[in-house]
Formats: C-alpha cells, structure tokens, sequence
C-alpha cells in the first residue's frame, strides 16, 4: 500500500513568491520566515517522497465565482501556472498523477465524498509557492502533485469539521492504494490574517501557535469551530486554516512533531511552517 | 438568529448576497489576469467598466479606488487584489486603504503584532 509519511504545513503568500524571485532570503524583513525551510527541504531530500497530496485554495486564477467547486480534486498529468494579474512569476508546469488521483477521486465518493474531479486545471500561488519554498529553483518537477482545492472565499464554504474529515478519507485512500509510493501532504496558506475591511490587518499569535501545537496531538478540537468562528478569532482568511486540517487529517497514524517555525508579519499574515511524521 | 447571521467588526461576510451584488464588479477585476485587459482598462477604464455592466456606484467607486466601498458593492477581495495590482498598490497599501492609515502606519500596526521575527 501506499504510505503517507508526513505532512507539512506552510504559507503560501504571493510576497513569498516574490521575495525568492528577488533573492530576498537573507534579508532582515524575511530571514527568520525562511530559516524555516532547509531543515523541510534536508528532509525531503531523505524521505524522497514519490508523490505530494497539496490542499489549497485557488485565489481566482481557475475558479471563479462562475464555477466554484466546494471541493475539487486534480486528476491530470501535469497542471500549468498563469499570470494572477499583480506580479507574481510564472512557474513552469507542474507534474501530475493519474492513477493515484483517480484511486482517490472514486474512493472520496465511495466515502460520500463528492468532489469536483478536474482533468485540466491551472493551479495558482496557494500551490506554487509552498512547492517553490520545498524545492527552490524550480527543482519540483520530479515530484508528482495531486491538488486538493478547498473554497475558502465565498459562502457557503466547508466546515473546519468536513474539511478535516475530508483528509481523513484521503488518507484511507492512499492506505488502500496498490503501490508503494510514499506520499507527503501538505497543508497551505494561513495562518491567522485578514486583508478585507475596516478590520484589515488582524492577526492573532496566540491563537496561531496554540492551533499549532493542538494540529499535532488535539486536531479535533480545531474541528469544533465554525467558519464564523475562525474569522473572528484569525481573521477573514484564518479560515485558510482549513487547508492545514485537511492535511492533517490525512495523518491516521502516530503524529509527532519534527519541526516547526512562526513568523509575524510576514506580508499581512502569521506564517506558521511546521513537519509533521506519521508513522 | 442562526449561527451564520453572526458578524465579525469591520469584516464583510462574502456569501450569496454579496457574490450576486458584486459578479459584474469581481468578473471585470477575474479579467486582470491577463496583460491585455489590463492594458485597456488602463486606457478608458470608464469604458472597461461599462463593457462588464457595472453599476454606477461601482464604477464610481472603482475610478476612486474606493476598496471599502467596492466591497460593501460585492467586491471580493481575491478580485478587488488583481485591481490593486493593476494600480500597483500591494496589500499593505490596501490594507492602508481600508484602515484610514497610510502604508508606513499600517506596516506599523501589522508589526505591532509581530512574533517571532529577530531581523536575522
């Protein structure tokens, strides 16, 4: 069967993108957000993980209000990226999976699980940028990438407890997949952060770090929030918190913490980075 | 009430009323993605707005990058951000906008929060 090793959650903002672009590491604004990663990265270069299950929100680059599926999950041999239209670079396309993903897609529904199955998709910066911070230099092609996509803008939008329980059933369905691939999950965007209104600029660090460490031993008690909730408590886009419960309940076995970095502001976000073993 | 009907402070909850409200307003700003309605909304971009059907107050409110008012109108923020970026202004301008503080006050303000960052 195949195994999921871990999970990793991290930011995905487009300043990020940015800032590798520029070659802005080392610089004061963003050293500390990016001593996070090479200890991820040394990490995966031992784990050599075959395939990323990547749990992102699309930010109007494929999924406009038009069409927007609640959830949605990318069945396609490779999945290109486009101008967002402020600036961010172009990656160059992302490899796909097409029989684990489609094990997936008809076990979700088998599970009364219905996503959206999508052949033919772009994929925005909730997706490049976490896999250009894990393999810097666009050195990700090897990887094979099966986007989750989760709405996190417009309400009606999935529950923290659904989006959760919709990792779990990703996570059997890799268990009960004929392969010996290794799998790493990860979980994207966040943390605490609020760009809209008279309230822009929120955060809150408290709550982020506390959620960090309830994400490795007590994740069902972040399901007992609603979405409201998390907007109240981190923010219009605090509930990009989804993501990281999707990944995490991806992990069904014995969870621990490897490592773990929070960075606020970075942008106009807490940045939480943490690796999580499943074993 | 239902639990939904609760709101957050200084916070617009963008569900079916606001999607409807604004779809003209967010399809136009969808169209910035690529170089070439950038360019043209640049040109005329009263005649832009008239080509996607926005109302008037919409269009008022985009000629004055009114980023409140566009959202109080049905502007989704992942829309109304590829507008920013047409203006060039990056989401600490906006984020300025919104709050009444100028870019250097609300970088201020987010860093008042901050945690975890020692400048290297």
């Amino acid at each position: 069967m195949a195994k999921i090793i871990g999970g990793i959650g991290t930011s995905h903002i487009p300043a990020i993108g940015i800032a590798m672009n520029r070659g802005l590491e080392d610089t004061p604004y963003w050293k500390d957000f990016f001593a996070g990663y090479p200890p991820i990265r040394k990490w995966l270069d031992e784990q050599k993980p075959d395939i990323a299950i990547v749990f992102y929100n699309d930010h109007g680059l494929e999924m406009f209000l038009d069409k927007k599926p609640t959830f949605a999950i990318g069945c396609a041999p490779s999945y290109e990226n486009a101008d967002e239209g402020w600036g961010i670079a172009t990656i160059p396309p992302v490899t796909g999976e097409t029989e684990l993903s489609w094990h997936i897609a008809n076990e979700l529904v088998e599970q009364d699980f219905d996503p959206t199955i999508c052949q033919d998709i772009k994929v925005d910066h909730g997706l490049t940028v976490p896999l250009s911070l894990m393999y810097p230099g666009h050195n990700y092609q090897h990887l094979k990438v099966i986007p989750v996509c989760i709405n996190c803008e417009r309400y009606p939008m999935p529950k923290p407890s659904r989006c959760y329980a919709l990792g779990q059933a990703i996570g059997k369905a890799v268990e009960s997949f004929a392969g010996d691939q290794k799998v790493v999950v990860l979980g994207t965007g966040g943390l605490s952060h609020q760009l809209d209104g008279e309230r822009a600029g929120f955060m809150n660090t408290d709550f982020d770090l506390d959620s960090m460490d309830k994400l490795v031993n007590d994740p069902e008690a972040l399901t007992k929030y609603s979405n409201d909730d998390l907007v109240a408590i981190a923010g219009a886009q605090g509930v990009e918190w989804n993501m990281w419960l999707g990944m995490r309940g991806c992990l069904r076995g014995k969870v621990t913490e490897l490592l773990r970095n929070y960075v606020a502001p970075i942008s106009n976000t807490g940045a939480g980075t943490q690796l999580l073993l499943n074993e | 009430m239902t639990e939904q009907n609760k709101g957050t402070w200084g916070t617009i909850k963008f569900d079916g009323a606001m999607a409807t409200l604004g779809f003209a307003l967010n399809k136009m700003c969808y169209s910035f993605n690529t170089a070439e309605a950038r360019e043209e909304f640049n040109k005329d971009e009263a005649s832009y707005c008239d080509k996607f059907g926005l109302t008037s107050e919409q269009k008022e409110a985009v000629i004055k990058r009114d980023i409140l008012e566009l959202e109080r109108l049905g502007g989704s923020i992942y829309y109304l951000s590829k507008f920013a970026g047409v203006l060039g202004l990056n989401v600490q301008d906006v984020g300025g906008i919104q709050t009444g503080r100028t870019t250097e006050e609300f970088q201020a303000y987010l860093d008042s929060q901050g945690r975890g960052k020692h400048n290297g």
